[in-house]
């Protein structure tokens, strides 16, 4: 089952880190998924840049507009993102609290719909 | 067969569905990998078995023949199925794979194990708690949706959608079928524990409304515990169970002839059942003995202080601040420390309590509480302090939404006034 992990993190946290600890929890988040992808639980990951960065499109009636920012304003910004291949939502849970984001930030696991399966 | 018989076999059959359905259910989903094809594999075995118990007599393993029985129309189903959906051949083949395993009588751990697995995956931390709780009592207590709806208040048709998208969630997110591992135990049964609890507090006491006391909630909470005492002898398991008798102990005083509230201090403890004390102190004295003392374990050795206790007065204070101190250490929270202080108010007096409480009340944390208004109010008055004391009856009153607790006090306000 594939499931993808939102990470979610205050980026007013993040930036609050002294540039140390911001190294080290980054090393460690590169090893730990080096580690997935050994074990083959990983189909992809990465980091994305600050959500100032985002745009949102929309079409309506043929028309698109296209805005700056993302989807929508929260206090947690989606800060990268994990794809996972494992058993099930227990497997998921585990990775997903291993992941060093988890302890400041929050992660949101999603099965991800497998297109022409009978489920 | 006359007819006399065919009752009778009818009843043996009901019998064995009460007693016997939830473990039938329980492997089924680990055979057929699915709660909705399980509970229609039940019925259908259940269908069966109507017909043909009374004829050919009750077979030896009623459980293990209901499991084959359910799981062969399933696939029987599923085949048929099939036919008109290619997509369902895998499928089939995948279940018929690996439910080919015999079903024999020495398997009886395995069964265990999935009532466990049952009760796992309804309390799993992925549901939301009122989906935990909703799922724990369709699917291991067997009320129905009407009941359920009944017992929390709500519509049949909000509680039926409720069950609807907990069984989605553990199929589409892939909740998995199983007993945590012994690393995720703790945290695990924890949520188990909870829905147990919160059952019974349902039942004990219900969040609003008129009726004080729904015994039936109670009661399956104190099943539930039962069993799970059964299948996993944890101490906070042991003593949570203890909590829940001992509670359960002091209904026939806690509310008078008219359906008014009575408070611990006034009940009359002839009417506590002497049965669930012992049962509960008996509990208690185990789970303590396990040194590994949680706060389920805490709150039930303070209710069995309360209960070896002739009355108010002469009950050992001390020992239940102490028991406070502890339960404030392994999980702090401002009902406790109201708690606490009542048992401080009952050893050193009331003018030690109402600091306490004043502190507590300056936090904000429980401004919006009831209990901890009526708890200052009733500080004030045994201090002669009755302006005070009626103020704090006045904004009591103003949040409580139950109508005993209000009609209680209504009461001592009133007596205030005379």
């Amino acid at each position: 089952m594939k499931y993808l992990c939102l990470v979610y993190v205050e980026e007013q946290i993040l930036n609050a880190f002294p540039s140390e600890k911001r190294r080290s929890i980054s090393d460690e988040a590169m090893s730990y998924c080096e580690k997935l992808q050994k074990a083959g639980q990983l189909l992809a990951a990465s980091p994305l840049h600050p959500v100032e960065t985002a745009t949102t499109v929309r079409v309506r009636e043929g028309k698109t507009t296209t805005t700056d920012g993302p989807f929508a304003e929260t206090k947690e910004q989606l800060g990268g993102f994990l794809m996972i291949d494992v058993p099930d939502l227990n497997d998921a849970i585990r990775i997903a609290a291993q992941f060093p984001a988890a302890r400041f930030g929050s992660v949101e696991v999603r099965p991800m719909k497998e297109l022409g399966c009978a489920d | 067969m006359d007819s006399d018989a065919l009752t009778a076999a009818h009843a043996k059959v009901d019998a064995i569905y009460r007693d016997e359905s939830r473990q039938v259910l329980a492997t089924l989903i680990r055979l057929l990998g699915d709660f909705d094809a399980a509970e229609e594999a039940l019925q259908e075995a259940f269908a069966v078995a109507m017909e043909q118990w009374p004829r050919d007599g009750i077979p030896s393993n009623p459980r293990a023949w209901l499991v084959s029985t359910g799981r062969f129309k399933a696939i029987d189903g599923m085949r048929r199925r099939a036919r008109y959906d290619a997509s369902l051949n895998e499928l089939t083949k995948h279940i018929e794979n690996t439910t080919s395993e015999p079903l024999v009588e020495h398997e009886d751990e395995h069964i265990e194990d999935d009532r466990l697995r049952l009760i796992f995956t309804c309390c799993h931390p992925a549901l939301a708690e009122e989906a935990q709780l909703a799922m724990t009592l369709r699917e291991v207590c067997n009320l129905t949706t009407e009941e359920i709806a009944r017992a929390f208040l709500t519509k049949p048709a909000t509680m039926a959608q409720r069950i609807v998208r907990a069984k989605t969630k553990i199929r589409d997110a892939r909740i998995p079928y199983e007993v945590p591992l012994p690393s995720e135990l703790p945290e695990r049964l924890d949520s188990v524990l909870r829905v147990v609890y919160l059952v019974f507090n349902e039942g004990y006491s219900a969040s609003s409304g008129a009726s004080l006391t729904r015994a039936d909630l109670s009661g399956e909470a104190i099943r539930l515990g039962r069993l799970l005492l059964q299948l996993l002898p944890e101490p906070e398991v042991i003593g949570l169970l203890a909590l829940v008798l001992l509670h359960e102990s002091r209904r026939p005083a806690r509310a008078a002839a008219n359906g008014d509230l009575v408070l611990l201090e006034q009940q009359d403890r002839s009417l506590w059942n002497q049965d669930l004390i012992r049962e509960g102190i008996s509990l208690v004295e185990r789970a303590l003995a396990s040194k590994r003392i949680g706060p389920y374990t805490l709150q039930a050795a303070i209710a069995a202080v309360h209960a070896e206790a002739p009355n108010a007065k002469e009950t050992d204070w001390a020992q239940i601040v102490a028991l406070y101190d502890l339960l404030m250490r392994a999980d702090p929270s401002p009902i406790i420390e109201l708690n606490r202080a009542v048992a401080v108010a009952m050893r050193d007096g009331p003018a030690k309590g109402l600091e306490l409480v004043n502190a507590l009340l300056e936090r904000g944390e429980l401004a919006q509480y009831h209990l901890a208004h009526a708890t200052r109010a009733d500080f004030c008055q045994r201090l002669g302090k009755f302006a005070d004391a009626r103020a704090s009856y006045q904004r009591a009153l103003a949040l409580a939404k139950q109508e005993p607790e209000r009609r209680f006090l209504e009461k001592r306000l009133n007596e205030l006034n005379d």
